[in-house]
Order: C-alpha cells, then sequence, then structure tokens
C-alpha cells in the first residue's frame, strides 16, 4: 500500500497513471506481500554480503564499519567494509534467495504469522 | 491559399498521402490484407527520403502496436495502419495506448475477422474495438480517408483529449478501388498539423516520468474516470478540427452528415462505403419525389446522441445499416447506439436494423431499394421484424 497518505481524487492525479516523480517507489511499501520473513542467525554469518549482492529488492542493510564482530570468526577487519546489518522489512517480499544463497546457512525463512504480535 | 490537385487514388493511397504529409516521427506496421498497400506506398515514401520517418518493421501486429506505444510515450508522433486479424492481435496493446493516454493515429482498413478465414469487408474488427477506448472516425472513400487522417492527428493530440484515434475504410472497397481524390498542398497541411508537444515524454530527459507501473484498486478507477472525461472532451475538440479543416478544403464535416434529410420520412443511417450507394438511390427516388434521405455517420467514438436526435427528428422510418454483428444482442452496434439515442425523445421514429455485408457481401442498389421500400411499411405501422438481414441467401 501507498505510505500513509490521503488517496486522491480523479481530478488531482497524473493523467494514464504517469509517474511524474522520480524515485518515489520508496512510498510504495512492497514488504505486506510477504509470507516468510528471512532472520539472520549471527553466529553463523561471516558478514561475506552475498546476501546484499543477490536480494531483488535491495533489502540486505549495510551495517556499520564499527561493528563488534569486526576481525571476529572471518569477518574482514578492513574498517572501510560494511558488515551485515539487518533486513529492510519495509521492501522484504520474503522470496528467499538470500537464504537460498547466503553460503553458510547464516538466513532462515519463517512463516510470517509466527511474528504477528510483533 | 490552399491548392488543391485532383488526382486518381485508391483508397490505401490517400491515406498513404495523408501520412506522408504529417511526416510522423515512427511509424510500426506489420503487412496484412487489405491494409498492406497503405504501408507499402508509404515505405516507398520512406524510401525515397520524402519523409523522415523511422519505419519500424516488426514481427506482428502485437508487437507493432507495442512499438508505437513506446514510441508515443517517448514523444514521438507516431502513425500505424492494420486490418481484421492484425487488428485483434493488437488488442492487449490497443487498450494500453488509450489508457495510458498515447496519441496516435492507426488506418484501420476494414475487414471480417476470421473465422471462418475471410479477406474481405465488414466492420468486425473496428466495432470490436468500440469499447478500447480510441476514438473512430469513418470514411466513405478515399478522399475521406485522406482527410480523416489528417484531422486524427490533431484531435489526438490536442491536450484536452491525448487519446489515440482510428481512422477506418472499406477494405478492397474503398482502400483499392480507384476514385477521384482531391488533396491539399504539403505546405497548408504541415501549418494545419502544427508541431507536436507532447505530454510528459520519457525522452524529456529533465523531467523523468514513469508510464504504465502498476495501478491497483486504489487508483486504476481515477485513471478510467479521467479516461471518460478526455473522451467527452473530444466533442469540441472534433467540431473545432472539423470546422478549421473545412475552411481548407472547403467541405462540411460532422459526426453525422445528412443527405436530403429535411423533409426525408424514410431514412438509412449507414457508414462508410455503403453511404455511397445510398446516396445514389436516395437521388433515384427523389427523382421519383419520395420522400427519402441519408444520415451518413462519419464519428462512431465518441457518439453525439443529441446530434442523431435533432437530425432524425422529422423521420418516420429509419434502418440502421450495419456491417457487423453483435452476436445476441438487440441488433448490430450502430443500431443499439442510435435506438438508445431516442430513449429520452417524445418524438422518436420507429427504428429498424438491417446487417448487411459480411464478409465483404455486395451491398447493390437494389439491396436499397429494398430497404427504402420496407421502411415504407414500418412507416405505416407493420415494423415487423427488429432485426433483419440484407443479402443473405435464404
Ligand atoms: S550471505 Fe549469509 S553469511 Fe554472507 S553476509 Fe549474508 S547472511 Fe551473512
Ligand atoms: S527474502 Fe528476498 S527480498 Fe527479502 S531480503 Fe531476502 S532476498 Fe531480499
Amino acid at each position: 500500500m501507498v505510505e500513509e497518505e490521503k488517496l486522491k481524487g480523479w481530478k488531482d492525479v497524473p493523467i494514464g497513471g504517469k509517474i511524474l516523480e522520480a524515485g518515489n517507489s520508496r512510498k510504495y511499501k512492497t514488504g505486506d506481500w510477504r509470507t516468510f520473513r528471512p532472520v539472520h542467525k549471527p553466529e553463523l554469518c561471516t558478514n561475506c554480503m552475498i546476501c546484499w549482492m543477490v536480494c531483488p529488492d535491495s533489502c540486505i542493510k549495510v551495517g556499520k564499519v564499527d561493528d563488534p564482530n569486526k576481525g571476529k570468526k572471518g569477518v574482514s577487519n578492513n574498517p572501510k567494509l560494511g558488515n551485515f546489518g539487518g533486513f529492510d522489512l519495509d521492501f522484504c517480499k520474503g522470496c528467499g534467495i538470500c537464504a537460498e544463497e547466503c553460503p553458510f546457512k547464516a538466513i532462515e525463512m519463517r512463516e510470517e504469522k509466527e511474528f504477528k504480535e510483533e | 491559399m490552399a491548392q488543391k490537385t485532383k488526382r486518381a487514388m485508391t483508397g490505401a493511397e490517400c491515406s498513404a498521402e495523408a501520412m506522408r504529409q504529417v511526416n510522423p516521427d515512427v511509424v510500426a506496421a506489420y503487412p496484412i490484407t487489405p491494409q498492406t498497400d497503405i504501408m507499402h506506398a508509404f515505405a516507398q515514401f520512406v524510401a525515397d527520403g520524402t519523409v523522415d520517418t523511422d519505419l519500424i518493421t516488426v514481427e506482428s501486429e502485437h508487437s507493432a502496436m507495442s512499438a508505437c506505444v513506446g514510441a508515443g510515450a517517448a514523444g514521438a508522433r507516431t502513425m500505424t495502419a492494420t486490418s481484421a486479424n492484425g487488428l485483434a492481435l493488437m488488442w492487449e496493446i490497443i487498450y494500453v495506448a488509450s489508457g495510458l493516454r498515447i496519441p496516435m493515429v492507426m488506418n484501420v482498413v476494414n475487414r471480417a475477422l476470421s473465422g471462418p478465414i475471410n479477406i474481405h469487408c465488414d466492420h468486425s474488427d473496428s466495432m470490436g474495438c468500440r469499447d478500447s477506448g480510441w476514438i473512430q472516425l469513418y470514411s466513405e472513400n478515399g478522399e475521406e480517408a485522406y482527410e480523416n487522417t489528417l484531422m486524427a492527428v490533431k484531435i489526438s493530440e490536442h491536450p484536452d483529449v491525448l487519446l489515440p484515434v482510428m481512422v477506418c475504410q472499406d477494405g478492397f472497397i474503398t482502400s483499392h478501388c480507384v476514385e477521384t481524390a482531391e488533396t491539399i498542398d504539403d505546405e497548408t497541411i504541415k501549418n494545419f498539423i502544427g508541431t507536436y508537444n507532447p505530454h510528459y515524454p520519457l525522452l524529456d530527459v529533465d523531467k523523468p516520468v514513469t508510464y504504465g507501473a502498476l495501478d491497483l484498486f486504489d487508483y486504476y478507477f481515477e485513471h478510467k474516470r479521467q479516461q471518460l472525461l478526455a473522451i467527452e472532451n473530444s466533442k469540441p475538440v472534433i467540431k473545432k478540427v472539423f470546422e478549421e479543416f473545412g475552411k481548407i478544403s472547403g467541405k462540411n464535416y460532422d459526426f453525422f452528415e445528412s443527405y436530403m434529410l429535411e423533409d426525408a420520412e424514410r431514412v438509412i443511417f449507414c457508414s462508410n462505403s455503403s453511404a455511397g450507394s445510398a446516396r445514389v438511390v436516395v437521388d433515384e427516388l427523389r427523382a421519383k419525389g419520395e420522400k427519402v434521405g441519408l444520415l451518413k455517420m462519419r464519428v462512431f467514438r465518441p457518439w453525439l446522441n443529441e446530434m442523431v436526435v435533432e437530425k432524425l427528428k422529422n423521420a418516420k422510418a429509419v434502418a440502421v445499416l450495419d456491417r457487423s454483428a453483435s452476436f445476441g444482442a438487440i441488433g448490430g452496434p450502430l443500431f443499439m447506439e442510435v435506438r438508445s439515442s431516442f430513449h429520452e425523445s417524445a418524438h422518436k421514429p420507429s427504428i429498424i436494423n438491417y446487417i448487411y455485408g459480411l464478409g465483404g457481401r455486395e451491398l447493390d442498389l437494389d439491396q436499397i431499394r429494398k430497404v427504402f421500400s420496407e421502411l415504407e411499411d414500418v412507416k405505416n405501422g407493420n415494423t415487423g421484424e427488429l432485426l433483419k438481414y440484407l443479402g443473405v441467401r435464404e
């Protein structure tokens, strides 16, 4: 659904469904299409960032460079490189590609209903 | 001062000549009988360098219309042509063109839809597009196809309209037959057409826009409501363009054109080439003192019901001639429009319907004489069957 915004009448929208504002897909939160939610297992993650490369919706956030995991268990020590920083659940559609491609099985897909109370 | 030239031309050549004068930026087309003659003639103009058009030869009509939508969205002045099954193959994109509000002009050379397969004239193809949101102009002969094609460009591109336009002419009967047609000099036409200012074109990179985004239950209806307004808006625009072009050509154009209608009691309502045949019979019967007349439809969409009522208000019996069937309906598409136009009127003529000419079956003068003679009974109160068939073997 479109972000908190009053729906406009037919006289107030551009004709033919044309979108005149560049980059406004940010306002269209597609996260509610999700059936499965990716869940991260930090103990298995090596911060290889393959999930970041493969996510079709750019929903893998890049974490801070001063991540406490830095230098641990194969995590790069390079101060300029970011780490796995979580999922952008406003736009993650739950396709599961990240979980499938993660070489360390550090992402698990769980049914969205498990998180209902949140 | 406009210079006029009379030449012997086919209807297809007339359309191609109009396209040459429009000099569109993009034409995308796929050959199909009987449209092919238009694109054949136009491709020659491209090959000779007499137009600047980018002629895209595609692998199907679906692609032709898709390329036209893309070109139109980019901001190009766009044209194409098709017939029957080619139009049917465009179907999906026909609605995209009107729904995305992309101006373009398409010559439709009317031909029966398969099956059984047939290449000759009827109006099942363009009548099938009745509800597609395109403006539809009909042409009695090649000269009208020429004029309608030119006027269509202006109507389509008008900022209050921004809708695609079909210009229809009868397959073979008009498209392939040679008649004298009057054309107007290039300079005058160029000034009439003017330059095109596209509405938010994709190629205007300083103002980036998106075409064809997903439009669900939250906004689709609003966009369709706008489209309904646009075709309503086209009514005064068409009227204005008719007047403007009429000043150049010295002729009168209207949504519905009367012939001997003033005191006519029995009237035939029809479109395209059949109007020419009906006119001959009207002349013949008028010479015998019979009060008969003709109302020819030039514009089918938008439909100007008040004008139909105004023009037919003195008639006693009207026969609507439909060159296509609407299977399972009360009658043909023109009949249903004419008949429902009178719903609110206190005075209405008796209106009957004839389906004729399917698959190129000839409409000869005897058939038209028969219609006028049957209208005599209708006028006297014996309406009989509402829907009749003309020229089918029993
Ligand atoms: S692919 Fe797996 S291991 Fe690599 S960063 Fe993503 S979650 Fe961590
Ligand atoms: S589930 Fe799909 S959309 Fe969501 S983060 Fe993983 S790859 Fe991206």
